[in-house]
């Protein structure tokens, strides 16, 4: 093993979505600036969107919608809890980001007149644009990311952000390839890392069958944390609907514009309206418990042709391998339903509210550390906000460095990170990750998957606080496994923080993310405010309430409740 | 401790007759990671069951000789 040092003006942690337009941004902003990528797979197919997106599901078009219907929409689909500026962002750059990725090649659906073809999908506004030809939008990304002569440094997997004397110096990774230890240091830093997809096990019971790219196992959520930066709404789980087993999407943002919906097993409408929301997930969970399950999403009443062209942009894009899914089990869309259920927990702002804080400039609480995509917490961002807030984070970063200096890592941070990441090595004939992550994530389901139970989720908490030590008892007999293993550290801190948030807020709030059995009510009283937590000055996990920035949208809560229940 | 090996079907198969020695495209593309060359023979095979059956691998072989499978537990 040895150690690797880079030096760099910004580093951007992850290149997917939003990684590699922060990058590309930081270089338009400041193009004598060095920038680096740093990414555990390749950026030609990484992250969330590693093998393309069908569709954009926050588009703010002039003309379709305004931000301030955005902020309003999405405002009473968190059920008030979101700082507002930051939401205002991703509407009001949207359309921007939209035309410089189609200046680029990648292609929007548009109708007869050259419009973008907007859908609505959410309970009053239009924002899903589709891509039907989605599936090349990483190589178009990589390639933008060549020409802005960002550098890129592909299968190393950051482990730890440097900080010193208050602000960020810098980050600690591992080349899974050469087992390397990397030291890079940089004047800002922004985490792009995504989601915690890994956090609860999949009910097949096969670790990387998840919604989520596995690749993603919260990372960034425990960097951001050791590196003393606050998060918020961690209770705010991500849960979806998705194909039981295979565990996709259905995915009726694609397919209900053409006239599919989801419905129980007697063909029935149950919600209103197939926007993802904790609200939706609950009546979901409703009717999955009601006798009248399973629940599915119906395509059988539509024409051939209409079916022809859903199964062409679903089996072509984001997940194209569910063709052969539904294939090897004589599935067809003609005739079946797609059988769907409730997936196991995870954190993730593209889709729920749990992230690392960020303000409107993208900015976490520890000076020169920035945050982006599905692990920065402006709720329901999905893949337009991920490119919005790389946008922000890349181009405030280059203002932030431009008089500082670099520093020397300390010695001292650097051997302890050493001894940690390379203990696995130590004891090859040590516990296989495999096995120390499942019952770690199988745990995460026995005591977190709502709806959540006070005394459960102390047993899981004593348990995850525990499992400090069954990481020490972790083997590794290569780089990879090396990986692997530091990836279940990662997803072990996100399952006490996933605890600790819970059974903070004594309440129910976004329907099925955070329904507490032993607190069934919303009160707005105590808990109109988020719940942030951040690692004390002794090295313990602090909760506390923040308070909700004022509004800058009027949204009268008490009259405009979030309700998609068909009754 | 003592550890056992366990045999496990893979999701990804790759047809060795196709299978070009010099050609890295499916391990240079794989998310996860999981694709390595045999040394003894240069072609390639999974040697770690972590397949988000995702494509990428498949997809850019330049001579098909990949297929990727739903993993077993999913099938």
């Amino acid at each position: 093993m040895n150690i690797q040092y880079l030096k760099t003006d910004f580093l951007v942690v992850g290149g997917g979505t939003a990684g590699t337009m922060a990058a590309i941004k930081a270089k338009q902003a400041s193009p004598e600036s060095d920038v680096l990528i740093l990414e555990k797979a390749n950026i030609r197919r990484s992250g969330a969107i590693a093998m393309g997106m069908d569709g954009v599901n926050t588009a703010v078009i002039p003309g379709n919608s305004t931000p301030e219907q955005y902020v309003r929409e999405i405002t009473i689909a968190n059920d008030g809890i979101v700082n507002q500026k930051a939401v205002y962002e991703t509407g009001r750059l949207g359309f921007e980001v939209i035309q410089e990725l189609e200046s680029w090649g990648v292609k929007f659906q548009k109708d007869h007149e050259g419009n973008y073809d907007l859908k609505q999908v959410h309970r009053v506004g239009k924002y899903v644009l589709p891509m039907p030809e989605g599936k090349d939008l990483k190589k178009i990304l990589a390639r933008q990311v060549k020409r802005h002569k960002v550098n890129v440094t592909n299968r190393v997997m950051a482990t730890r952000v440097m900080v010193q004397n208050g602000r960020v110096t810098g980050a600690v990774g591992l080349d899974v390839r050469n087992g390397n230890m990397v030291v890079i240091q940089a004047k800002a830093v922004v985490l792009c890392t995504g989601a915690c997809g890994r956090l609860g096990l999949p009910a097949s019971g096969y670790l990387y069958g998840t919604y989520e790219n596995p690749t993603n196992a919260g990372d960034g959520y425990s960097m951001a944390y050791h590196a003393g930066a606050e998060l918020t709404n961690i209770e705010c789980f991500q849960i979806n609907p998705l194909i039981k087993d295979y565990n996709g999407p259905a995915c009726a943002y694609v397919a209900s514009p053409f006239g599919a919906y989801t419905a129980n097993a007697e063909g029935h409408r149950f919600i209103n309206c197939d926007y993802w929301s904790g609200q939706m997930m609950l009546e979901v969970y409703k009717e999955l418990h009601s006798g009248k399950g399973p629940v599915h999403l119906k395509m059988y009443h539509l024409d051939d042709d209409t079916i022809s062209e859903i199964e062409r942009v679903l089996w072509d894009n984001e997940r194209p391998s569910r063709g052969r899914f539904h294939e090897g089990r004589n599935e067809n869309y003609r005739t079946h339903g797609v059988e769907m259920n409730i997936s196991e927990i995870g954190l993730c702002s593209g889709h729920s509210a749990s992230g690392v804080w960020v303000n409107e400039r993208a900015e976490t609480t520890v000076p020169g550390l920035y945050a982006a995509g599905d692990m920065a917490s402006v709720p329901h961002n999905y893949m337009i906000g991920a490119f919005v807030y790389g946008r922000i984070a890349g181009e405030n970063a280059m203002d932030y460095v431009r008089d500082l200096e670099h520093r020397s890592p300390d010695a001292d941070f650097l051997a302890a990170e050493q001894e940690r990441i390379y203990r696995p090595l130590n004891q090859p004939n040590g516990v296989p990750h495999t096995q120390v992550e499942y019952k770690l994530r199988r745990l995460v389901n026995d005591y977190l998957q709502p709806p959540k139970s006070p005394h459960n989720m102390d047993i899981g908490l004593e348990k995850f606080v525990a499992y400090e030590d069954t990481l020490n008892v972790m083997g590794a007999s290569d780089p990879h496994e090396l990986m692997r293993c530091m990836e279940v550290h990662f997803i072990r801190d996100c399952a006490e923080m996933a605890a600790r948030a819970s059974l903070f807020r004594k309440e129910t709030r976004w329907g099925l993310y955070h329904y507490r059995l032993d607190y069934p009510e919303k009160n707005d009283d105590e808990w109109f405010c988020h719940v942030n937590l951040k690692k004390g000055e002794n090295g313990d996990m602090e909760l506390f309430k923040r308070a909700v920035e004022p509004y800058i949208v009027d949204v009268n809560l008490k009259e405009e409740v979030y309700d998609v229940a068909v009754r | 401790m003592a550890l056992t090996t366990q045999r496990v079907d893979v999701p990804v198969i790759v047809d060795e007759s196709k299978c070009l020695e010099k050609c890295v495209a499916c391990i240079e593309v794989c998310p996860l990671d999981v694709l390595v060359k045999n040394p003894e023979t240069g072609k390639a095979y999974m040697k770690y069951d972590e397949c988000w059956f995702c494509l990428p691998c498949e997809k850019e072989c330049p001579t098909g000789a990949i297929t990727v499978q739903i993993p077993f537990l999913l099938r």
